[in-house]
């Protein structure tokens, strides 16, 4: 089956160099009428694969303009991304996805590592991701899928991690973040400071978290943890003993009607807590700012225990090659100095490289953001509109507190077969 | 033909004589099993490349071994064994598979009765009591307006109607009869149910009214003559005679809640299982076999009540 899709990728992937060739050929003899700047111009464009995190019709347009290159965003949900990167490798050029899905891409070959000489900002991407540490020194969680134990391949076409650095590396990070429980202060009406909250009696009817496996089970672990029925050694890589005790606890809960729903998408998770269905929830820091934007309270909670991370980055289809391989390296070296960083940061993402991003956001609006500090004037985001009024502090305070909170990241186990099966059992419960 | 005939005869007209031209001629006209092949022709082809080789393919698949990041083209049957783990061990209990089937095939049924029920009221409304020809087709024309909107938004629309602080639960509180909101208006089977009849009552309508008019009026008119009472025609003569229509809405229904997991997850809340759910989650984890074995276990039992129904009523004589 995937030998097919291959072959029928590649003759796409040859139609696709002839229609560029023809264009080309259209304008070259454009060059004759008088026009000769379009003679190097075979249209640099790239058929950028993600979710919707970094794709931004802003980050494309500024693209264009600097660097010529345009992009065209294939958008999918995360499971689609590495279902498409399995099946049909051929169907893009630059691929944006999470350090988690590694574990199942770097095996399957299809894609690209990216050569880390060829980057320029690659000494100055965040500590957060070569070292496991902040910038400031604290030491990170590392259970899970941590990006810096999958970031560094042996040699350019190996198929396994390499424990020290070289320089291939597998995905060039560009946005990460801590997530943690999305609560309504105005239903809930007293602090809320665990994990275990989620399961507390006391929300009965009134908490969800989210439907997909990989990242459900992390939170469901926290809160396991949380309520001290069981010390993880490694919650993104549980044994089946675990898996079940975990899937137990959920299920039992689920039983004595705990949830309200289980979430899947965005909208879902802002549409659950906007109108009150439910009052705690696992949830997604965009997803917050997107239910305070429509004047609800809403705040993205940061717990005794930590957060739950995801990091994700940018490599290539194994398919790419020439001077498509020489644009993506311009897209990424593009994408890393500042403009797109700083938009991230708006959003409440984090940006690989802090000092590029810095350099492009105005000092009040690093300070809210990137310091913990109160906003001096009004904050607004990336589309003009009004997040914050001035004084507000960010939830979770500074770079450096959040990040450094993180306990675990979004993991794919070695038993994740189970996991599914599990998880499959715990939603018909 | 005419011309080439007359080609022939301007070339060697002492060929083109007698019983031999005449012969030539019939062997070139088509025969009537042959013309009727070439019409069906076309749907055959779109049927086998849309549907039978697909099928075939997925039957295929679900047979394959794989692993986390690809299918291994080698014969297993894990995809079946792994939907099945634990199943016996766990007997009398149902296991999980058998927990999803057994929900499925409960909202299949209550969905299929319930939009049955609807369906042929008002069908036969539609049929026996709008006496106008414009008027029937204007109703019926009427009864598609809910489908000038896609299906998503049919089914979210129900959200904030049903929710906590949604319009129901507001009005209930606002007249007194409730003090605390209903929770099981929304993210229940009762939702799900009332979603999917919203849905698909439809097309149960169609083909109900569809063999409902053409049941000869005279027939009704000779019950009536012979001293039947309302409920002796409807009985004995419209509802078999209605049966093929009932038959068909009924696969339509049955078939499309069966493999239903967008509405049964959005108005459950994610938190009722289905078997079309189970599919997915084996897809976006990569393991097609094991959904494809799935795929395969659905088909089967859709299959099976489809046989029964039509064990019931001869679709192919009635039509």
């Amino acid at each position: 089956m995937t030998e097919t899709t291959k072959k029928t990728g590649v003759s796409r992937r040859t139609l696709l160099k002839g229609t560029a060739g023809l264009a080309g050929l259209a304008a070259g003899s454009g060059a004759i009428t008088g026009f000769p700047y379009v003679m190097s111009a075979e249209p640099k464009v790239l058929r950028y694969l993600g979710t919707a995190v970094n794709e931004g019709d802003d980050i494309s347009k500024q693209c264009l303009k600097d660097t010529g290159i345009k992009i065209e965003y294939i958008t999918a949900t995360t499971d689609d991304v590495t279902k498409r990167v399995m099946t049909q490798p051929n169907s893009f050029d630059v691929l944006d996805t999470e350090y988690f899905s590694l574990k199942k891409l770097v095996p399957s070959g299809n894609i690209l590592a990216l050569d880390a000489k060829k980057i320029k900002e690659f000494d100055n991407i965040t500590p957060v991701f070569t070292k496991g540490e902040t910038p400031g020194g604290k030491k990170i969680g590392g259970q899970g899928t941590a990006p810096w134990k999958v970031l560094y391949l042996e040699g350019k076409d190996s198929k396994t991690f390499s424990k020290t650095p070289t320089e291939f590396v597998t995905l060039i990070p560009t946005v990460y973040n801590a997530d943690t429980l999305g609560i309504r202060p105005d239903l809930i009406k007293r602090p809320i400071s665990s994990w275990a909250e989620l399961l507390n009696p006391e929300f009965k009817g009134k908490a969800s978290i989210l439907n997909i496996p990989s990242i459900g089970i992390m939170d469901a672990a926290m809160v396991v943890e949380a309520t001290g029925k069981h010390k993880y050694a490694d919650k993104g890589n549980m044994t089946k003993e675990e898996i079940d005790l975990t899937m137990k606890v959920m299920t039992e809960a689920k039983k004595a009607g705990q949830f309200r729903a289980f979430w899947k998408d965005f909208n879902e998770s802002v549409n659950l807590m906007a109108s009150g269905e439910t009052v705690i929830q696992s949830m997604w820091s965009p997803a917050v700012t997107k239910v305070r934007s429509m004047g609800i309270a809403c705040t993205f909670q940061p717990l005794k225990e930590g957060y739950r991370s995801w990091a994700s980055g940018f490599c290539v289809s194994k398919g790419v090659s020439g001077p498509k391989l020489d644009w993506a390296y311009e897209f990424v070296n593009w994408f890393l100095s500042g403009y797109a960083g700083a938009y991230l940061n708006r959003q409440g993402y984090y940006s690989a490289v802090l000092s590029t991003a810095k350099a492009n956001m105005e000092p009040y609006e690093w300070a809210y953001w990137m310091e913990g500090k109160p906003a001096e004037k009004d904050i607004k985001a990336p589309d003009g509109s009004l997040l914050e009024k001035a004084g507000a502090v960010r939830d979770g305070g500074s770079y450096e507190d959040r990040m450094g909170a993180v306990a675990c990241w979004n993991a794919v186990m070695d038993e994740n077969d189970y996991m599914v099966r599990k998880w499959n059992e715990f939603i018909a419960a | 033909m005419d011309t080439s005939e007359d080609i022939l005869q301007q070339a060697s007209p002492d060929l083109v004589r007698g019983s031999e031209t005449r012969r030539a001629a019939k062997s070139a006209r088509l025969s009537p099993s042959f013309i009727s092949w070439l019409q069906a022709g076309p749907m055959m082809l779109v049927f086998l490349a849309f549907f039978l080789i697909p099928l075939v393919f997925v039957v295929i698949v679900s047979f394959w071994d794989y692993n986390e990041y690809q299918l291994l083209p080698a014969f297993s049957g894990r995809g079946y064994t792994d939907t099945f783990e634990g199943c016996l061990a766990q007997l009398p209990d149902l296991c999980t598979i058998g927990k999803t089937y057994l929900k499925t095939l409960k909202l299949c049924f209550l969905v299929w009765a319930i939009t049955l029920f609807i369906g042929f009221w008002v069908a036969y409304f539609l049929a026996f009591h709008v006496k106008s020809k414009t008027w029937q087709m204007g109703l019926s024309l009427l009864c598609t307006i809910p489908f000038w909107t896609s299906n998503v938004i049919r089914m979210i629309a129900w959200i904030p109607l049903l929710g906590r602080n949604g319009l129901v639960n507001s009005g209930l509180m606002k007249t007194g009869l409730i003090n605390q909101p209903v929770e099981w208006l929304l993210f229940s089977e009762f939702s799900v149910v009332l979603a999917l009849v919203h849905l698909f009552t439809f097309f149960m309508v169609v083909p109900i009214f569809n063999s409902m008019i053409r049941i000869d009026k005279s027939l009704i008119e000779a019950a009536y003559d012979a001293g039947a009472s309302g409920l002796q025609t409807l009985v004995n003569v419209i509802i078999p005679l209605a049966k093929p229509g009932i038959v068909i809405g009924s696969i339509f229904v049955i078939t499309i809640v069966m493999g239903d997991f967008i509405t049964i997850g959005v108005m459950g809340g994610q938190q009722i299982a289905a078997a079309g759910k189970i599919i997915e989650t084996r897809v976006n984890a990569l393991q097609f076999p094991a959904a494809a074995a799935n795929a395969v276990i659905l088909l089967v039992i859709t299959f099976l009540i489809i046989t029964m129904m039509s064990r019931i009523v001869d679709i192919k004589k009635e039509l």
